[in-house]
């Protein structure tokens, strides 16, 4: 499948991605915060689907704009945040927050500009139509390890949060 | 501008992490900082990807990892908000200081 206009779809996310993250970390109500972070993740998934890779893109659809950013607004509905919303918003270090932020910034632009050169410039063949087969078959092959760790972890996970929101345990 | 390269899907992660860093170092309400760690994982996973157009699939397999690890974190974390809030009746991170001297 050839892809078209493949600049234009790059900034349009681009610009939706980088606004709604602007939004998320300024906005004074968490639905909004959320909200727009779910404007976030379809960006990112759209940039995926760029980057030929249609599986990651559905897992993140699923797994994190249904998911995680859900488990968000269940926890907001369940705290009552009327007092929060309209006190100060922003903690006594925000300055040395966004001076170390910017620090950091500066330390990535310049990464960018003395590696431009490394990245081999060929793309790897990475079919469109076998994307999923091959995920699955590395999956339970090379990285079964990992895989079984993982679902671990969100045993573990859930029993911990199950626990720590009970009333009385 | 020019054709859309790697690096162009860098610089949107790199911003993208700025700005999830700026969230979870300047704001009070312990929600939206956890809303911006998901933001910096968003953009690691990103880059993950970015990259794995160049050396394989090796990149899509691990972004699977950090999303399912990001989920596990962010059920742990929100367990303990409302463990917190049931305490002390706020979310804001500069009242939590029963520990401070």
């Amino acid at each position: 499948m050839t892809p078209v206009a493949t600049t234009f779809f790059f900034y349009f996310l681009a610009f939706f991605a980088i606004a709604s993250a602007i939004a998320v970390i300024t906005r004074r109500n968490p639905v909004h915060a959320a909200l727009a972070l779910i404007v976030t993740l379809l960006s990112i998934a759209g940039f995926y689907l760029m980057l030929y890779a249609p599986f990651v893109a559905a897992v993140q659809i699923v797994l994190y704009a249904g998911g995680i950013v859900v488990l968000f607004l269940f926890v907001i509905m369940l705290i009552n945040l009327e007092k929060n919303v309209r006190e100060y918003q922003f903690n006594k270090q925000w300055l040395v927050g966004i001076l170390a932020a910017l620090a950091l910034g500066g330390l990535l632009l310049f990464v960018f500009q003395r590696g431009y050169d490394i990245f081999p410039r060929s793309f790897a063949a990475l079919p469109e139509a076998e994307n999923t087969q091959q995920i699955g078959v590395w999956l339970y092959g090379n990285y079964m390890l990992p895989f079984e760790i993982a679902s671990l972890l969100l045993l573990v996970a859930i029993v911990g949060a199950v626990v720590m929101a009970k009333k009385r345990i | 501008m020019a054709e859309i390269s790697t690096l162009h899907y860098l610089v949107v992660a790199a911003a993208l992490f700025m700005i999830g860093t700026i969230g979870v170092l300047t704001r009070r309400n312990v929600i939206i900082i956890l809303m911006s760690i998901e933001l910096i994982l968003n953009a690691v996973n990103l880059n993950l990807v970015a990259f794995s157009r160049l050396y394989g699939l090796h990149g899509q397999v691990f972004s699977i990892f950090v999303i399912t690890d990001a989920a596990a974190e962010a059920a742990v974390g929100l367990g303990i908000i409302i463990a917190f809030f049931r305490n002390k009746e706020t979310v804001n991170v500069d009242e939590v200081d029963l520990l401070k001297w």
